[in-house]
């Protein structure tokens, strides 16, 4: 009992200083929300902006005037709107918070995908690379994504999004439970 | 003043959002692996907050004419098989889309690699959006229709069911974890 009070006092001003609630961080989220919402009149998002940006990628790959010719980009063109500053700030508050909590660092492999796969950096590399397709396909065929469904639609009600949030979550923990199967 | 709220505005929204993913811990990937494999709560602790909190402010806001509704279509095949690949795709990356771009700031080369699969995946999409368009797009579409809508439930039934639901959901994961760091 002794030890483990004595280890929870050593340890809890490190960790109150790094992490906070996840409830007050989601309060901070809503709080957020009301705010996109009431000021900005555009509820947080990611993958919007991200496909709008994404075209000027697209461009040394399918060519300028495959771009230029595609219904998709005409009607998402590239432009600096409220969307893609706000993309451009993510990182950069996720910065700020690693830099001033000291939790910056490399990481190659992540533990859990180590656990499992092995150290292979190349592995982990090809999985994180199939996954972001997959997860930016699926993105943009639902119409969002667990930022623009999942929170900005799940606090407006919206069937896509309650219909998103349950099929997401139930292929999550079905994919998960054949990634990590004990064998 | 609107040319500055027009990029600084977005921009500080941004990186408050990257600054709570981080705090959060949702910008680790072991976090959001071990969420589907329901060994960690912290996912479903900050979406839940943040669509109770957001979602209830948004109503007031909505009921006083301090905004308006911004919700998505409701292409249920489109949107439930975008959920299903966004599911798969978000276990093998470990991210999705938003916390991927709060982690590449905080030193996770992986994310950047499945970043760069999001482009790719993103321009799969506009690829075959036409396609897309013509053949899943309008299937069952019923438009921009809220759960109120189409249950004839009010606002105010929903809001107080989530909460309760949400609060007792996370009383009894966090009696469950108090628990098992006990023993």
């Amino acid at each position: 009992m002794t030890t483990i009070t004595e280890s929870y006092v050593r340890e809890a001003p490190r960790t109150a200083r790094v992490d906070w609630s996840p409830y007050l961080v989601g309060a901070g989220i809503g709080l957020l929300s009301w705010i996109a919402f009431a000021v900005f009149g555009d509820p947080l998002g990611v993958t919007t902006a991200y496909s709008r940006i994404a075209s000027l990628f697209a461009v040394p790959v399918i060519g300028p005037e495959a771009v230029a010719q595609n219904s998709y980009w005409k009607s998402m063109p590239l432009k600096w709107d409220y969307g893609v500053w706000f993309l451009v700030g993510i990182p950069a508050g996720a910065f700020i918070a690693a830099a001033m909590s000291g939790t910056w660092r490399l990481e190659l492999v992540p533990e859990v995908w180590k656990e499992r796969f092995g150290p292979s950096i190349a592995k982990r590399f090809v999985g994180a690379f199939l996954g972001g397709a997959v997860i930016m396909y699926g993105a943009r065929l639902a119409g969002g994504c667990t930022s623009g469904h999942g929170i900005s639609g799940g606090l407006q009600l919206a069937v896509s999004s309650w219909l998103f949030l349950a099929v997401m979550f139930a292929t999550g923990l079905g994919i998960s439970a054949l990634m990590f199967r004990k064998r | 003043m609107t040319a500055m709220m027009t990029i600084l505005g977005p921009l500080v929204m941004g990186a408050a959002f990257g600054f709570l993913l981080q705090r959060g811990k949702v910008t680790s990937c072991n976090v959001i692996e071990n969420q589907f494999r329901l060994r960690d709560f912290t996912v479903l602790k900050v979406m839940g907050t943040a669509i109770v909190v957001g979602g209830i402010g948004v109503l007031l806001l909505v009921d006083t004419g301090n905004t308006k509704y911004y919700v998505k279509d409701a292409n249920l095949l489109a949107v439930a098989l975008g959920a299903a690949l966004f599911g798969v795709g978000m276990v093998v990356y470990g991210y999705c889309p938003g916390t991927a771009l709060g982690a590449i700031a905080t030193g996770s080369v992986h994310a950047l690699v499945g970043a760069l699969g999001m482009i790719v995946g993103a321009i799969l999409y506009a690829l075959s959006f036409d396609w897309l368009k013509a053949h899943v797009l309008n299937v069952w579409a019923l438009g921009k229709v809220r759960l109120p809508d189409l249950t004839n439930i009010p606002d105010v039934a929903w809001f107080a069911a989530l909460a309760v639901g949400a609060a007792l959901f996370f009383w009894w994961i966090e009696s469950t974890e108090a628990r098992q760091k006990r023993s």
